[in-house]
């Protein structure tokens, strides 16, 4: 969903395992709608995680736990690895989330997450480190996002980092525009494109 | 500078937007059933049309069934989606390979034994395995929806270029060694992460000696690295396999394509953001213990212990192995299997058959086992009855499937039950990616065969 992105304060949901894959964000079973319904996605976000055969929670699965909550997901490096699907993107959208901070995403989940208007910030593996302690010690940590300022910044211990964004999505993502608008909007650079190489139908 | 990536990427760039992604020009955009449909709503939506619909080709495989495909599909869910490409490609005027249709199978199997997969072309599809199309010496990697759509409306995609790496494997594989192995090998050199935010050129004279199905298999397992794509330049193999394919070029226009297809190549001087150089002689028939491909060894080697993994990666190694039932310091050999699957768009090509076959013929099935040999595309299943391979299949108590990405992720019935264990050529061991519950073992399709005539992890090397 397009949205405006600035500064967001927030507590953290913790899931400190490491290469988490698009398979468990959203098992291919929940793959086949044909809608973008993100509640629906949302719904099942983590879904072999946080529910058990029988479709009861699992106590101990940190989505469950009600000690946890907030906008801000924190989780181990390599985030996001395996399938391109962004229905992946859609469930943690839909499940409320809008940053994912990690120490490493896998490349075309990242994209996924920015064109659907979750911030991806990629912080050092020590400011990881630190997060999952301070959230552990209190689970009313905050942590602030800002955009503008492309910096994130852990409010228990006062540490801030600086975060790297390209300046068109950053663009994008604080005034609500998605690259689709702009492509179609460049359409005549692709013609000329097509008429300076000579390729012609399929 | 001056790498075969840098070539191809640079000669389809429409502009490069000032502190910010590249808009880059898409010569192929494949569209399956899964990734797809909220790409043509939202083109609906904002009342657009197909930007170029002589580019896209579409083809359901994700949810197709595997055994009787001309009646309509059971579950009611597959066949919705099945259908709604079927339309989107008909409102839309793309082409579509439907189900029963002779072209049909998994989409990156179709593309290159079509010739619509061809050298120098950027190559876009809603599915990570898009890198499969990197062996024809094509820039191919997988996208989101939201991109699906992008290049449905205007044919350009918004990228950050990616660094380049150059992998060089050198020597010659001992018997009993297949690309697949040096794929997973790899993956678990590099880790499932090593080679994010890199374009691989994969070179050396393992990749030379490589058939086209090999390469094919090696560039697809590239993403499993984290390598948004991986690709091999073009050569007399390459041309080969390519000539008097249906939609690769004809007579003059061939000779005129080959001539620019010979310059496709990495300058002698060119610079890579990083390059690894690996030795042939240490690949040896690889196995995955684990829940992510770069959790791999050697078949006859032991699983790492626990100490061996650093901190913050212990929790995620030890559920790994909580979940496969696996010990640190275990070997996998004699481990009981309950199912071997052969396909996928990582091993589901002519010359895999051809392997699977060379361990079966003579031998049986194994009591217990349950198999399921699933072409990549019909076109792989008239080659398997045309080298009657299906006649030594079935004497050794096998069958094979229709064509479709079956029990690689499960979409269909094909699903692993809870708790058995299988070894597949598949791609991908995560939890519950072969049916919720399932274990997967990865390898290659001659340790398939193995497992599959003895019930237990063997190494192929001992049935050759």
């Amino acid at each position: 969903m397009k949205q405006k992105f600035s500064v967001i304060t927030s507590t953290c949901v913790p899931l400190p395992l490491e290469n988490v894959d698009t398979d468990q964000i959203i098992p291919a079973r929940f793959l086949k709608a044909t809608t973008r319904d993100e509640r629906f996605f949302g719904d099942n976000l983590f879904r072999d995680w946080r529910y058990d055969k029988q479709g009861q929670p699992i106590a101990d699965f940190v989505l469950n736990d009600p000690t946890y909550g907030g906008c801000i997901l924190v989780a181990g490096k390599n985030f996001g690895s395996g399938s391109s699907r962004e229905h992946a993107a859609w469930a943690i959208a839909g499940y409320g989330f809008r940053v994912v901070i990690s120490s490493f995403f896998a490349d075309i989940h990242k994209n996924n997450e920015l064109n659907n208007f979750v911030l991806p910030v990629v912080v050092s593996e020590s400011f990881l480190a630190e997060l999952f302690d301070t959230i552990f010690a209190d689970p009313q940590a905050k942590v602030t996002v800002d955009l503008p300022a492309q910096t994130v910044t852990n409010l228990v211990t006062g540490r801030s980092e600086h975060f790297d964004i390209n300046a068109f999505k950053k663009h994008c993502l604080l005034n609500g525009l998605d690259d689709i608008d702009f492509l179609v909007a460049n359409a005549d650079k692709t013609v000329a494109f097509e008429q300076k190489h000579d390729i012609t139908a399929i | 500078m001056n790498t075969l990536f840098d070539k191809i990427w640079d000669a389809h760039v429409v502009q490069q937007i000032e502190d910010g992604p590249t808009q880059l020009y898409i010569d192929r955009l494949y569209c399956h059933e899964v990734t797809s449909p909220q790409a043509f709503d939202g083109l609906r939506e904002r009342g657009l049309p197909c930007f170029r619909p002589d580019k896209v080709f579409c083809m359901p495989d994700h949810n197709t069934p595997t055994h009787d495909q001309d009646k309509p599909i059971e579950d009611p869910v597959s066949r919705k989606q099945v259908d709604t490409l079927a339309r989107n490609a008909s409102d839309f005027g793309l082409h579509h390979f439907g189900m029963m249709d002779p072209r049909n199978g998994i989409i990156h199997v179709v593309g290159p034994e079509r010739g619509l997969s061809l050298p120098g072309m950027t190559i876009v599809c809603g599915d990570s395995h898009t890198s499969t199309h990197g062996a024809m010496g094509a820039v191919a990697f997988g996208i989101g929806t939201s991109e699906v759509e992008m290049v449905l409306a205007s044919q350009c995609i918004l990228q950050a270029k990616p660094k380049s790496m150059r992998i060089r494997i050198e020597g010659s594989l001992s018997a009993g060694v297949t690309p697949k192995d040096v794929a997973l090998f790899l993956m678990s050199r590099l880790t499932t992460s090593g080679a994010t935010g890199y374009f691989v050129e994969y070179a050396g004279s393992v990749v030379r000696d490589m058939s086209m199905e090999g390469r094919l298999t090696l560039c697809n397992l590239s993403i499993e690295m984290g390598a948004r794509g991986g690709f091999i330049a073009p050569d007399e193999t390459t041309f080969a396999y390519l000539r008097g394919r249906e939609y690769a070029p004809k007579g003059k226009d061939w000779d005129e394509a080959v001539a620019r297809w010979r310059t496709l190549r990495s300058g002698d001087d060119a610079v890579f953001d990083k390059e690894y150089v690996f030795s042939a002689a240490d690949i040896e028939p690889m196995v995955t213990y684990g829940t992510n491909p770069g959790m791999g060894m050697a078949v006859t080697g032991t699983i790492p212990s626990l100490d061996s993994v650093p901190d913050a990666g212990r929790e995620s190694f030890s559920k790994s192995l909580e979940y496969m039932h696996f010990n640190p310091g275990q070997s996998l050999l004699g481990t009981p299997v309950d199912y071997v699957f052969l396909g996928a768009c990582t091993n589901g090509r002519i010359e895999d058959f051809r392997a699977f076959a060379s361990i079966v013929r003579g031998r049986h099935k194994a009591p217990g086992i349950t198999a399921w040999l699933v072409p990549g595309s019909w076109y792989v299943a008239q080659q398997i009855r045309e080298e009657h391979l299906d006649e030594v299949l079935e004497e050794a108590g096998f069958a094979l499937r229709q064509p479709g990405c079956s029990a690689c992720l499960a979409m269909n019935d094909d699903k692993i039950p809870a708790g058995c264990l299988a070894v597949s050529t598949s791609n991908r061991n995560f939890e519950g990616r072969q049916g919720p519950g399932s274990r997967t073992v990865l390898a290659s399709p001659l340790t398939a065969a193995a497992a599959a005539v003895t019930g237990v992890i063997t190494d192929p090397r001992t049935l050759l």
